[in-house]
């Protein structure tokens, strides 16, 4: 019995532990059209996706395709029924080269010849216009060649359905453009195509129809051309709230943090900070925008002391001592050792704010066991303080023992930012604070923030939305392959203005390099 | 002098030759096997308890069959091994190396424990099983080695389980390099989820690679008694060469065909002591420095690779780690 | 099942799936573990009475009798009990941080090397109780400086240390055969037989007539201060965050070297202890067997305990009561000592085996659906 659809979920449940990923959702797409799977981060998109490419198998629930229920136990269960997906996080073995990444796993039947291969990767970088070395080895790409790499690999295969999880957040909006026009000529030739996002305007300009999730429950489904941002915005986050985040004018802002052209080089010799300086103030809040692995992360881990530099200061200007002190080259120990407070709410929060397997009480005792001169620890400052953590922001948890690691992702950062808090720093660094988070979370995250910046802490904000940086902070940074493409006041700036620098500062490097 | 020498680390390194293509094999697959030691031992004892069985039913042994039984019983027995192995580190995801040294407990015991009943069977003086019947089917060497003098003696002078050492140690190179499976493989130890994602059976690909590797790291404990030591098995016999397989893995930096000279040149280093002692007449505490020859080499090998840092001598990424699809 | 509209799909079901376990409870646990336990002895009694033909409950009697049958043998099974805890609390701190020594045995006769060292040469001219103190540190100093060496390639240039311990043992082997050689007695007979017998210098006292009573109260004072050591001290702390993450070790500014190699210090010093027990406080002797395989055997007490130095106790007991009573069954029965190592190794795939239904659990297709309905 044929269907009009290539793929058809039905009342798809999935559980991880205690967490509620997907529930009961419904799902379907047609052949010749591009669908839009929107909702915010951790809403559920992406383990949906995974259980339609078999990497996750439901609990409960059906898959149909062509209107046939099939049953879909792993990722070669997905090729065989002609579904591809290409992962946000990039699934490639990192010493393969291009070609082999993009035949691995596959059984042509013929005798296994890795050049005839290389020649049909190239004649499909023809066919769709990207450039591509077949040979080249996948730890020598860029994210961008990657990316390529991920989309090859599925033609390669002749799906008819693709499944793209988040693709734009790690281009270019010329890349962006050029995916775009890549999708639509598929579109146009048939195929089926899910893309993954949490962009508005992406999916207004893309896409066909519209999926909307929320907290891992299904909203409802909507034609593109019948909808708009409002609408969507509406369903994507429940019931309509306005990103009123309060902003208090900086009180008597003063330099704190001064940084004199960072130079930072990764061990495959690509500059990963190219000459950044920044001054941060006390008082206020300073937001880093930028696309995501333009530098923020090394930025951050520079001031903090755990990247090693090339060139450049990092100058800190004691609000006790009045005396300023070079950070550069320091431990955190030694910077501690400095009297400088300095807290640091790491993007990586369970590899490296937090240890997993330890429970909330001996993380609270990261940052100050060593107090005292005693060789042995004491628990019960650390335990007052993972008490009232618990209370203070609403930690949901068995008990104060329980470790991190089976707590949510909300919790997890709630756990993270108030142990920092409760160091009370003059800088306070958070790297995406609010990713995973829901709005309540998020929230609650902004108002810590504003009330750091209250007691005079000098606040830096590494975020993703625009909007939050905007409404949320005094100025913003816009970093852009290393470098600092501007710096522009966040009451004043426009979201047109600060994308625009995204871009600028990616074309400077590509200009520098032409220049080599 | 050099003539005579070389045969010797050869012969020394065959069985070091077949541990390290096995364990090669089975690490390129993610799986450090502690157990090689023990399985080694096992392929030992399970031929000679097949060739054992077999001189004692027949007076006139066909050398045929007293090929084709230990060997097929040695087979068995290692494959049974890398099964264990592969059943707990792989289907149960235990932990690789408490799994493999107790494989090591396990294998040694099963190799004493059998080697010592066999002995009391035969009611013998020594302690020791005396095969020399099915030993000198397998030293058959090539019948014209001995007409090519030097040449002949260096190239010619193995029997045909040195040159199954080398022949396989070559194939697995080239499955490794050249074809789909060993691109699957090498993709499996990399980066078990993405293999997973790009349609490859991480778990058959694992079991086939830790249970092949192990079939053929028994035969070095076959090739050992049936060949290096004349038929000879005594309890303990085999010593440290299994964990000497081991340390040859590194040495080839995980490629098969460096295995191969790796081997030889292990071979001669456990020799070394020998020849300096032939030579220059040493006393036995100077010798007991010299037996310290190829650990010291492995570990300055394993410095120098470790201070290189280039990525295509690391180990394969995920060796040692479990996989778990759903993990989240 | 008749419910199902479909009933020849069903075999394209997956008749189950695997869910990793978000904890469970600790008497669960610990009663998967026994019944793994349980299993693993029904298992060996089945095998040894095929090897043996004779009724297992006899088999088991035997074994017990082995164990436990006399005074001697209490002691005798105490002995083996306090060094293999010995062996085992030293590599804990190791295992613990992620490293994974496996090159205690050689650290354990390195040890033991020093211990024999100062009871040849200073035998005579120390006075007992200082002979003793010299002996405990350097003992303490060999085996740590053997620990050490990889140590600081790992903390360095990231140099596998599995590999580089592994390696340091035969090392070790080589050094004590040398040194065995040098000191044999009578000269070349590759002995050295009991040192300083008819002077007993450098001889651990017996207290109450029990020669090994002082080893046992050393390695219990040992698996106390381990214990307190790991759970209540900084550097304890610091182990575990390095074990669990270096790169948050990195974050919070531990020195993550300096602990490798102070961690490593330790389990060195420890195992030269265990070195410097062996020799000075049962063997009197020096051999390349003198660790007898408890450098590795230890690596499994650490791992059933979960590096813990109570459960220590009972993972060295139930091994070292196999390896005893396997001995009993093989010398009563006629079979070889070997057979003990073939049931440890059964009742470890058991134990290790069992670890898999603690952390997972397996969920059946059939009942989810039937629960949704």
């Amino acid at each position: 019995m044929a269907s009009e659809y290539a793929i058809e979920l039905k009342n798809i449940t999935k559980r991880f532990g205690t967490i509620l990923a997907n529930d009961n959702v419904n799902l379907t797409v047609k052949y010749g059209e591009i669908l839009s799977v929107l909702g915010e981060n951790g809403s559920g998109k992406t383990t949906l996706m995974n259980m339609i490419s078999g990497i996750y198998f439901p609990d409960h629930g059906q898959i149909f395709i062509n209107g046939e229920e099939v049953v879909i136990r792993s990722p070669k269960d997905a090729f065989a029924h002609k579904i591809g997906m290409i992962h946000q996080h990039f699934k490639l073995v990192d010493v393969l080269n291009a070609t082999e990444n993009i035949v691995l796993g596959l059984n042509e039947g013929k005798k296994f010849d890795i050049k005839e291969s290389a020649k049909r990767v190239a004649e499909i970088c023809e066919q769709f216009g990207f450039e591509l070395d077949p040979y080249k080895k996948i730890y020598e790409m860029s994210v961008s060649e990657k990316q390529t790499v991920e989309i090859i690999k599925v033609l390669y295969r002749g799906a008819d359905v693709l499944i793209l999880d988040e693709p734009t957040a790690v281009l270019t909006p010329q890349e962006t453009q050029k995916l775009f026009r890549v999708l639509r000529k598929m579109r146009d030739n048939g195929k089926a195509i899910i893309i993954i996002t949490h962009k508005l305007h992406e999916v207004l300009s893309l896409s066909d129809r519209v999926s909307v999730l929320c907290k891992g429950k299904y909203i409802g489904t909507v034609n593109t051309a019948e909808t708009n941002e409002s609408e969507l915005t509406e369903m994507m986050v429940g019931k309509k709230i306005s990103l009123n985040i309060h902003r208090s004018v900086p009180k008597d802002p003063q330099d704190r943090l001064v940084i004199r052209h960072l130079n930072c080089i990764n061990r495959e010799g690509v500059k990963q900070l190219d000459d950044v300086s920044f001054t941060a103030k006390s008082g206020e809040i300073l937001g880093i925008a930028g696309i995501a692995g333009s530098g923020q992360k090394e930025l951050l881990e520079a001031i903090a002391g755990l990247q090693r530099l090339a060139s450049g200061e990092i100058l800190y200007l004691n609000p006790q001592t009045g005396k300023t002190d070079n950070l550069r080259d320091k431990t955190p120990q030694q910077i501690r050792d400095l009297g400088v407070r300095l807290s640091f709410v790491p993007e990586d929060r369970l590899g490296m704010g937090l240890v997993g397997n330890m429970d909330i009480v001996d993380n609270m005792m990261l940052r100050s066991y060593r107090k005292g001169k005693s060789g042995f620890l004491k628990r019960k400052q650390p335990k007052n303080l993972a008490e009232s953590v618990i209370e203070q922001l609403e930690v949901v948890t068995p008990s104060a023992a329980t470790p991190v690691r089976r707590l949510s992702g909300g919790n997890v950062q709630k756990v993270l930012v108030g142990r920092e808090i409760a160091e009370s720093p003059t800088v306070f660094m958070a790297a995406y604070p609010v990713r995973g988070l829901d709005i309540n979370s998020s929230f609650l995250i902004y108002n810590l923030l504003n009330e750091q910046k209250e007691n005079g802490v000098a606040v830096i904000f590494v975020g993703e939305d625009l909007d939050v940086l905007l409404e949320l902070c005094d100025r913003i940074l816009v970093i852009g392959s290393g470098r600092v493409a501007g710096i522009v006041d966040g009451r004043t700036a426009t979201k047109e203005e600060v994308g625009l620098l995204m871009t600028k500062g990616a074309n400077h490097l590509q200009e520098g390099a032409a220049h080599e | 002098m050099i003539v005579e020498f070389i045969p010797r680390a050869v012969v020394q390194g065959i069985p070091l030759l077949f541990g390290s293509t096995g364990e090669i094999i089975t690490e390129k697959s993610g799986h450090l096997n502690l157990g090689i030691p023990g399985i080694m031992y096992v392929g030992a004892i399970s031929g000679v308890i097949g060739a054992f069985f077999y001189e004692q039913s027949t007076p006139n042994v066909q050398p045929f069959l007293a090929v084709l039984i230990p060997l097929l019983c040695s087979v068995l027995g290692s494959f049974l091994m890398g099964l264990i192995y592969s059943f707990l580190t792989v289907t149960l995801r235990a932990n690789q190396n408490v799994t493999g040294l107790a494989l090591t407990t396990f294998g040694v015991g099963i190799g004493n424990f059998f080697g010592g009943s066999l002995i009391k069977l035969t009611n013998s003086e020594v302690p020791s099983i005396v095969l020399s019947a099915t030993s000198r089917c397998f030293k058959q060497t090539l019948p014209f080695a001995d007409k090519l003098g030097v040449f002949g003696e260096l190239f010619f002078s193995y029997s045909f389980l040195a040159y199954a050492a080398i022949l396989i140690a070559f194939i697995a190179a080239y499955i490794l390099k050249k074809t789909r499976v060993g691109l699957n493989l090498r993709a499996v130890g990399e980066n078990p989820a993405t293999a997973d994602a790009a349609g490859i059976n991480v778990g058959r690909y694992k079991y086939a690679a830790t249970c092949i590797g192990s079939v053929i790291a028994g035969l070095g404990g076959l090739y050992y008694i049936m060949d290096y030591a004349c038929g000879v098995w005594s309890n303990d016999g085999f010593g440290d060469r299994g964990w000497l397989a081991i340390a040859l893995v590194i040495f080839a930096i995980w490629k098969p065909d460096f295995g191969i000279i790796g081997s030889f040149l292990f071979g001669a280093l456990y020799l070394l002591y020998n020849i300096v002692y032939t030579y220059m007449k040493i006393g036995f505490i100077e010798q007991e420095i010299f037996k310290m020859a190829p650990y010291v080499v492995t570990i300055l090998v394993l410095i120098a690779i470790s201070m290189r840092r280039k990525r295509e001598f690391q180990p394969p990424a995920a060796l040692g780690l479990p996989y778990f699809r759903e993990e989240r | 099942m008749s419910k199902k509209n479909k009933p020849e799909k069903s075999t394209q079901e997956p008749l189950f799936h695997i869910v990793k376990r978000s904890g469970l409870v600790w008497w669960k646990s610990w009663l998967i573990r026994l019944a793994a336990i349980v299993l693993a002895l029904i298992f060996s009694g089945i095998v040894a009475f095929l090897l043996t033909k004779e009724n297992p409950i006899s088999l088991y009697a035997t074994m017990i009798d082995g164990a436990l049958g006399t005074k001697r043998r209490v002691w005798s099974l105490l002995q083996n009990l306090a060094m293999l805890l010995c062996v085992s609390l030293a590599i804990t701190p190791a295992f613990k941080m992620r490293f994974w020594n496996i090159g205690a045995e050689g650290q354990v006769l390195i040890g033991g090397l020093a211990t024999t060292a100062c009871m040849i040469l200073f035998g005579n001219k120390l006075s007992s109780p200082v002979l003793i103190l010299v002996m405990i540190v350097t003992s303490i100093l060999a085996g740590a400086i053997w620990a050490i060496i990889p140590a600081y390639f790992k903390a360095k240039w990231q140099t596998n240390e599995t590999l580089f311990t592994l390696m340091m043992n035969y090392i070790a082997i080589q050094t004590v055969s040398c040194f065995v050689y040098k000191w044999s007695v009578p000269k070349g007979s590759g002995k050295i037989g009991e040192i300083n017998g008819a002077t007993q210098a450098g001889w651990l006292p017996s207290i109450g007539g029990n020669k090994y009573l002082l080893n046992i109260l050393i390695v219990l004072a040992l698996t106390i201060a381990l214990y307190i050591y790991l759970k209540y001290s900084k550097h304890g702390y610091e182990i575990s965050v390095v074990g669990e993450s270096e790169k948050t070790a990195n974050y919070i500014g531990i020195n993550v070297k300096k602990v490798i190699i102070r961690t490593m210090f330790l389990s060195g010093a420890l195992c030269g202890i265990a070195g410097f027990l062996l020799v000075a406080g049962a063997d009197h002797t020096l051999t390349t067997d003198t660790a007898a395989g408890r450098g590795f055997t230890a690596i499994m007490v650490s791992w059933l305990a979960k590096f813990n130095p109570v459960y220590m106790i009972f993972a060295s007991l139930l091994l070292v009561f196999l390896e005893k009573g396997a001995i009993e069954i093989s010398t009563v029965f006629g079979l070889n000592k070997a057979f003990s190592e073939i049931i440890t190794g059964i009742i470890i795939f058991f134990i290790i085996g069992s670890e898999f239904f603690i952390n997972y659990s397996i969920q059946f297709r059939e009942s989810a659906k039937e629960e949704q309905k």
